[in-house]
């Protein structure tokens, strides 16, 4: 008997006799015979040794970014990890446990949650920020929705700024037609930013004007203008991160009026994992907090009068209302909220500034030697503002250009043209506080060797 | 000595009180000009003052957490029979392969040529599913079961719309788990309620009745949320495909019949897995999980992009298909939580998996012939790898199911699920799983009898339980009315 299983043979003959049984078949007899089969065309099961050095050969046969100097991000950063989340993420207490439905005997988690919100609400400048959501792409999806319920249904359009990471629209693509959403996209003007005269004209009466700033080309938007230009249109104003580690240096939307602050937060202490799990949030003001999607934490009191956690306003999800929930949503990502609560609450807040701006400082000394090089290379947008990230043009496409760099040892970015865009051909480059002075000497040579 | 026991742990922001500055991390040295940021950045939009959020060292933050799990119960501490859950053991094993920093450490964008492993990874999964579920196409993409429930009803409306024919309803069972009414409604349908048979299944002749040229699809969970397997399956999805509906089977409890039957010989268009549920990763506190989606060939041409594909030894990514859904989230799916699946399945095989469904149900019908009795059976048939009882000879003491959840916290068990199935009031839903002892399911039947007993003897002790946790009852009404869903200091407003 294989050791996850906690019966052996003798154990499983006295539990049938217990029954009255004599062979296990006869708990199956429901199931009829033209549905079962006698066992799966699948090898039997392995030891230990086996499937590790099987898993093994798949992970050795990748390239990992720690090993080579790495600028890739487009949505997905490599910030430093300390060694105390994954620590904390092993523990079995919350690695093991469900959903926190008991709160006698879930304050661990519960009392989690309820950081991880409030650290949120302070990081995104908002009064309310939930338990997280699948992703990045899937929060945006649910600010759309979210937006369409609270304007009641009755404005059907949702402008969305093209330079939402592209992955996003796609995504809110896929819904948006079942919900009966028109998505109407604003590109940017030539010098990667959007326009709020633009985002003003682009639709009669839209339930939401949707914009990412840090922008998918790493250029900081006008945040107060184009809240402004959306209030004008009585829309709820979004806004998306997809680089969380912004927010140690640049407000939150809520300072300017944005109604919902939401994205990916994966930065915070969560690996890139091959694109997952990652860690969704959604903030927004305390007024609309009954149309807010996905699991909230709020405190109490336990009978004896001591503070105590607990799963509240769930009458808004599946498993009390059913058809009439506001998303079908019956997870967070619980584990990952985990990660980024630890992440941060190591780094503190005056720390994350410091890395905020140490990735500024890295950024800007990136773009200085590149203006240096000149020809072929050079800055998309040279004059915008960028914390983390920029697009960088030279002699060819984005994916020829990636290629040839990786030949010279270092993983230079993600090719712009990935996805269709109003933008031009190249490499979004990202830099973190992980790329130290040497791993910009060898970007830098790199470039120097391809051109 | 006794460890002093760990009842409560300060909020985070209730340290460092006097906001002094200390370290819980050290950054990387700044080997670069340090950059004024209002010299690069529009002034306004620079945060000011910083994030306000106190700094502790790192010993601080490590016995913040320390004690904080302290207050949590874990499948490490004991049965935790929620039904239709499945909280069985989750593998060490799975931990360290998802670890490999060629697996955690890479970044979705590599080049294909970097990341072929990988894709392997993604692809090996795939076939795998295909083989256990006998269904012909599968997208790993979901993030969860209900995330799995909406990609397979929006395939299933891409279908018919693909060949003209617009529908507007979903069936669900009365027993349904509430994802689906919720996922139907999502994706733009009407969800529309069939009744329970007598027995607890599907009644036949109301399907009949309500399946006409309106109906997209019906939903089923198999076997159903009462623990029942839906034997006349093969008739139901025969009466649905030849009305021109589709078939949604929700996996929630595959793991009782896992290399016993296909669900692709039963008629399903479409299934999710609940990779945390049947293939043992991690809840962890409520996600994430992973939902991947098993399909029928009428289904495969509208799986979600991007999708991964073979030639010979090399994997590549196919980001576009007109056909196609597209994409249900970001990127491939929950990669680290496909790594443990595949890491569980390659473990047990196929004799390990058709062991470990044997063994669940068996635990179930272990729990359903000791506790027959003491608590009403409403469905009194042949139980699958869960049994529902529900509280009606308790209630005649005045006592409820909730009070019985409640007492078992006093006994070390966690309580089994409660929320559904709607068609049984008072519902005690208990699936022990097969990854533990005999003896610890034996400790809880003697838990749930005392229990019984107390019930008759001293209602009032279970009413008031429990006794012996961190917390006491928890005031739920109050934290929805007086709604406090973030820290803020005391003297503030």
């Amino acid at each position: 008997m294989h050791p996850w299983i906690g019966a052996g043979d003798e154990d499983r003959r006295r539990i049938l006799a217990e029954l009255g049984l004599d062979s296990i078949d006869e708990l199956f007899s429901s199931i009829p015979a033209e549905v079962c089969v006698d066992r799966l065309p699948m090898d039997d099961g392995r030891a230990e040794n086996a499937v590790r050095s099987e898993l093994q050969s798949m992970a050795l046969a990748n390239l990992s970014p720690e090993c080579v100097p790495s600028f890739l991000g487009a949505g997905v950063y490599r910030h430093v990890s300390p060694s105390v989340v994954d620590s904390v993420l092993s523990r079995a207490e919350f690695f093991t446990s469900y959903t926190p439905y008991q709160p006698e005997i879930s304050q661990g988690t519960l009392q989690v949650i309820f950081e991880f919100q409030t650290l949120m609400t302070r990081l995104t400048e908002l009064e309310v920020a939930n338990a997280s959501l699948y992703d990045g792409a899937t929060a945006l999806v649910e600010a759309v929705l979210f937006s369409h319920r609270v304007l009641r249904g009755k404005r059907n359009t949702a402008v969305v700024a093209e330079t939402i990471h592209p992955m996003y629209r796609q995504v809110l693509n896929t819904y948006a037609d079942s919900a009966g959403i028109e998505v109407v996209t604003v590109p940017p003007g030539p010098d990667g930013r959007l326009d709020p005269d633009r985002v003003r004209e682009a639709a009669e009466e839209p339930c939401c004007v949707a914009v990412q700033s840090p922008n998918f080309l790493g250029i900081v938007e006008d945040l107060p203008g184009l809240a402004k230009a959306t209030q004008a249109s009585g829309a709820l104003a979004v806004q998306v991160v997809t680089e969380a580690a912004s927010l140690g240096l640049l407000a939150g939307g809520g300072r300017f009026g944005f109604d919902v602050v939401c994205g990916e937060a994966q930065s915070f202490g969560v690996a890139p994992g091959f694109g997952g799990p990652h860690l969704g949030f959604f903030a927004c003001s305390e007024k609309h907090i009954r149309q807010m999607p996905g699991r909230l934490v709020g405190e109490s009191v336990d009978e004896e009068g001591s503070r105590a956690f607990c799963l509240t306003l769930s009458t808004r999800e599946q498993h009390i209302r059913r058809a009439k929930a506001t998303s079908n949503i019956c997870t967070n990502q619980g584990l990952m909220a985990l990660a980024a609560t630890v992440w941060l609450e190591s780094i503190g807040g005056h720390g994350l500034r410091r890395l905020a701006m140490s990735c500024l400082a890295r950024t800007e000394e990136l773009k200085r030697r590149i203006v240096e090089i000149g020809a072929p290379w050079q800055l998309a947008y040279p004059t915008s503002p960028t914390f983390n990230e920029f697009l960088l043009v030279g002699p060819g496409t984005g994916p020829e250009l990636v290629e040839r760099l990786a030949n010279e040892g270092v993983l230079a970015g993600v090719p712009s043209a990935l996805w269709d865009g109003s933008w031009p051909d190249g490499i979004v480059t990202a830099v973190t506080e992980c790329n130290s002075a040497e791993d910009l000497d060898a970007f830098v040579c790199a470039l120097k060797r391809v051109s | 000595m006794k460890r002093r026991a760990i009842r409560s742990e300060p909020l985070f922001f209730e340290r460092n009180p006097r906001r002094v500055q200390r370290q819980g991390y050290m950054l990387p040295a700044l080997d670069v000009p340090e950059v004024e940021p209002t010299e690069v950045l529009p002034p306004e939009l620079v945060r000011e003052p910083d994030p306000d959020f106190p700094d502790i060292s790192e010993m601080e933050v490590v016995q913040h957490f320390h004690r904080l799990s302290q207050l949590n119960y874990a499948v490490d501490e004991g049965l935790y029979p929620l039904g239709s859950c499945t909280m069985k053991y989750n593998p060490r094993l799975n931990e360290v392969t998802a670890r490999y920093p060629g697996l955690a450490g890479i970044h979705p964008l590599q080049p294909e040529s970097q990341v072929q492993g990988a894709l392997r990874l993604i692809w090996e999964l795939e076939e795998a599913l295909k083989t256990i579920t006998g269904m012909p196409g599968v997208t790993l993409q979901p993030a969860a079961g209900a995330h799995g429930e909406l990609t397979g009803i929006l395939m299933i409306r891409k279908a018919l719309e693909a060949r003209g024919d617009v529908r507007q309803v979903v069936l669900v069972p009365d027993s349904a788990h509430g994802t689906n009414p919720a996922t139907a409604v999502f994706a733009g349908y009407r969800a529309v309620e069939i009744p329970s048979g007598h027995d607890g299944t599907v009644d036949l002749e109301a399907l009949d009745r309500m399946m006409d040229e309106t109906v997209a699809a019906v939903m089923l969970t198999v076997p159903n949320t009462l623990g029942l397997f839906e034997h006349r399956i093969t008739e139901i999805s025969k009466l649905v495909h030849d009305r021109g509906g589709f078939v949604y089977m929700d996996g929630a409890n595959f793991n009782s019949f896992v290399g016993r039957a296909l669900p692709g010989l039963m008629g399903a268009d479409a299934m999710h897995i609940n990779l945390h549920k049947t293939f043992s990763t991690p809840h962890g506190g409520g996600g994430p999980g992973a939902g991947p989606v098993t399909v029928s060939e009428a289904l495969i041409p509208h799986l979600p992009v991007p999708r991964v594909t073979r030639d010979g030894d090399t994997f590549s990514l196919l980001w576009d298909d007109p056909k196609s859904i597209g994409p249900m989230r970001g990127f491939y799916g929950n990669f680290l939580i496909l790594v443990r699946a595949l890491t569980y399945i390659q473990s047990l095989g196929a004799d390990g998996l058709r062991a470990m469904s044997d063994v669940a149900v068996l635990y179930a019908n272990l729990v359903r012939h000791r506790l027959k009795g003491a608590y009403h059976l409403k469905y009194d048939a042949p139980s699958m790898h869960e049994v529902v009882f529900d509280d009606s000879v308790q209630t005649r003491h005045e006592v409820h199911n909730t009070d019985i959840a409640k007492r078992l916290l006093d006994y070390g068990f966690h309580p089994p699920t409660m929320s559904f199935p709607l068609i049984v009031h008072g519902a005690l839903m208990i699936e022990p799983a097969e990854s533990v002892d005999p003896e610890e399911v034996e400790a809880f039947c003697d838990a749930m009898l005392a229990i019984a007993r107390e019930c008759e003897t001293d209602p009032n002790l279970v009413k008031s339980a429990p006794h012996d946790t961190p917390v006491k009852r928890v005031d739920e009404v109050r934290a929805a009315r007086n709604l406090k869903v973030r820290w803020v200091p005391e003297e503030s407003p």
